[in-house]
């Protein structure tokens, strides 16, 4: 193979202009909102297994993080509506085609139990009932974590839905490292053991899959290291990885590492839910990102069609 | 995937672009009829077309391209070919904006149409990064989205939509869909024995990505020269797999923190 780079595919478009319309979603709203939901399911997971194993100082700070979480979240959804006064129309139909009723539906189950376990943690009033919510919302929280991997893979945004593949995976990992981090910032450091495995196997899958996205993507897999897309992934990357190292190497010896570690763990997962916003965003903006592929997949469908006739 | 019978014939619109002559009439008597805002002139130096595309304003969009080709004659000289076509809402039989949509304010008619209801809309804009074609919009100082309903108010008083009306050439064709797509093939046949080979039907076949569309069209180029995708999919059809993937997803999350739990010193 010779070393030259491979020449743009030519396409038409008309006049250059976009085919598919950009997100109509602010950043701040919606990719905040990616974190942040990810932070609240994932921080309800540790919570409950806190509880569980006897560690109630995590688990009351995981319980905060999850409320906090969640309380960003719904205010930044409200916020991005059109029509923000018209919120409670989500919960009008129950619809497992759209990846938004059903995220809406999880959320109304959740944002209570979570809420619930809290309040009870906090107050001491009906801890075995506090407990239990606080259980339905670990597993609730986990849905709540990763079904936004499906809302963005099921729009015609290329870069989301090509994406579509690693998403969840990426989203799951990216959640549990920003709730181990939370966690890591606000617990005694002798509570933290778990928590330390815990960043370093997300921070692995956050990695992984973030790594290999921008692959199996095909040509939109490209906006995912491009510009303000590339630029925030790539700083993602640092920060997953710079907190993972300082969790699993030091985060067990010294609160401020381990305070430290965890601010790196938030950002990273924050840095990730922006340019995976961004990316998307990029790839509706240029023709080429829908002609192209599409094309690709018609000649690919004629050579099918030769070798069987 | 399966066929819904809606009970009566399914409507649509067939545009035949090879007598568009681009007046814009079509556009014109949308937004009259349908009460659609108006927006201040923008000159784009692309041709005719000032309109740019399909948006919240502008359910009809009549693209103008100028070809290049080559002149009559054997001495290489060059000459410019017009494209004109009117552009509008699919009304896919497998419809994104209306799988996706949360609130239910999108819905399909009893024409087979896909319509926004205007007063279910909370304006979340699920159905703008879903839409293949990038037709649907959200209207920025009112909120909600907004596109062609195929005159769903005319039709319904047994009316053809204002554009169909307005349509001086019957290149906007409005019927029952199974007779327009009869009708389209045989006009492309007529144009093949013409020597028009380029002429090409677009949306017609039930077979594609979207089931096929309610609104479909002839043109005489590859579809990305108009701006439209040349092989567009309902991203929905690849849903339940997200689904099952998004379930390990999380599992694998509850697994991880588990196992670190489990796993954990004292």
């Amino acid at each position: 193979m010779s070393p030259r780079r491979e020449l743009e595919p030519e396409f038409a478009s008309y006049y250059g202009r976009p085919i598919l319309k950009e997100p109509t979603w602010e950043a701040r709203d919606i990719a905040g909102y990616l974190f942040a939901g990810g932070l609240a399911g994932a921080s309800s997971a540790i919570a409950a297994a806190a509880q569980l194993t006897g560690r109630p100082a995590l688990a009351r700070v995981s319980r905060i993080g999850a409320v906090g979480g969640l309380g960003f979240s719904v205010v930044a959804l409200v916020h991005d509506l059109g029509r923000p006064a018209r919120f409670v129309n989500m919960l009008r139909v129950a619809k497992p085609t759209s990846p938004m009723s059903v995220g809406s539906w999880l959320l109304a189950g959740y944002g209570p139990l979570a809420g619930a376990a809290l309040l009870s943690d906090l107050t001491g009033i009906a801890r075995p009932a506090g407990y239990a919510a606080g259980v339905g919302a670990g597993v609730l929280g986990a849905g709540v974590a990763t079904y936004t991997s499906a809302l963005f893979a099921d729009t015609a945004v290329p870069a989301w839905h090509e994406g579509r593949h690693e998403l969840p995976f990426l989203f799951a990992g990216s959640a549990v490292c920003a709730a181990s981090g939370f966690a890591l910032i606000g617990s005694p450091t002798a509570q933290v053991a778990p928590l330390r495995t815990l960043a370093v196997g997300g921070a692995a899958l956050e990695l992984s899959m973030s790594a290999r996205m921008p692959r199996s993507a095909g040509l939109a897999g490209e906006t995912f290291g491009l510009g303000r897309a590339g630029a925030l992934m790539r700083s993602a990357r640092v920060a997953t990885a710079v907190g993972a190292l300082g969790a699993g190497v030091l985060g067990g010896r010294s609160r401020a590492v381990a305070a430290a570690s965890g601010l790196a763990l938030l950002a990273g997962s924050a840095l990730t839910r922006f340019g995976i916003f961004e990316a998307g965003r990029l790839s509706t903006q240029d023709p080429k990102y829908v002609v192209v592929p599409q094309r690709e997949r018609l000649a690919q469908q004629d050579r099918e069609a030769a070798t069987v006739g | 995937m399966t066929k819904v019978d809606l009970g009566m014939p399914r409507m649509g619109f067939f545009t035949d672009t090879t007598v568009c002559i681009g007046c814009k009439a079509c556009e014109v008597a949308c937004k009259e009829w349908n009460a659609v805002p108006a927006k201040p002139l923008n000159l784009t130096g692309e041709s005719f077309d000032n309109t740019s595309g399909l948006t919240a304003d502008s359910w009809r969009h009549v693209a103008f391209i100028e070809k290049t080709v080559p002149a009559p004659g054997d001495d290489g000289a060059k000459d410019v070919k017009w494209l004109m076509s009117s552009d509008v809402c699919k009304h896919c039989t497998h419809a994104a904006c209306l799988d996706v949509c949360p609130t239910g304010s999108l819905f399909r008619t009893e024409f087979g149409t896909v319509v926004v209801q205007q007063d279910i809309c909370n304006g979340c804009g699920y159905c703008v990064s879903a839409c293949p074609y990038g037709v649907i919009d959200q209207r920025e100082d009112d909120g909600r989205v907004f596109k062609c309903t195929m005159c769903y108010d005319r039709i319904g008083d047994g009316g053809e939509p204002a554009c169909a009306k307005a349509c001086p050439t019957d290149s906007i064709q409005y019927g029952e869909l199974d007779l327009l797509r009869d009708k389209a093939s045989r006009r492309v046949a007529e144009l093949h024995a013409q020597g028009l080979t380029d002429a090409r039907l677009y949306g017609q076949s039930p077979d594609d990505g979207v089931g096929g569309t309610g609104a479909f069209f002839l043109l005489l180029d590859e579809p990305e020269t108009y701006g439209l995708p040349p092989d567009p999919v309902v991203t929905t059809r690849d849903l339940p797999g997200m689904w099952r993937r998004t379930a390990v997803a999380a599992a694998t999350l509850l697994a991880g923190v588990a196992v670190s739990f489990a796993g954990a010193r004292r």
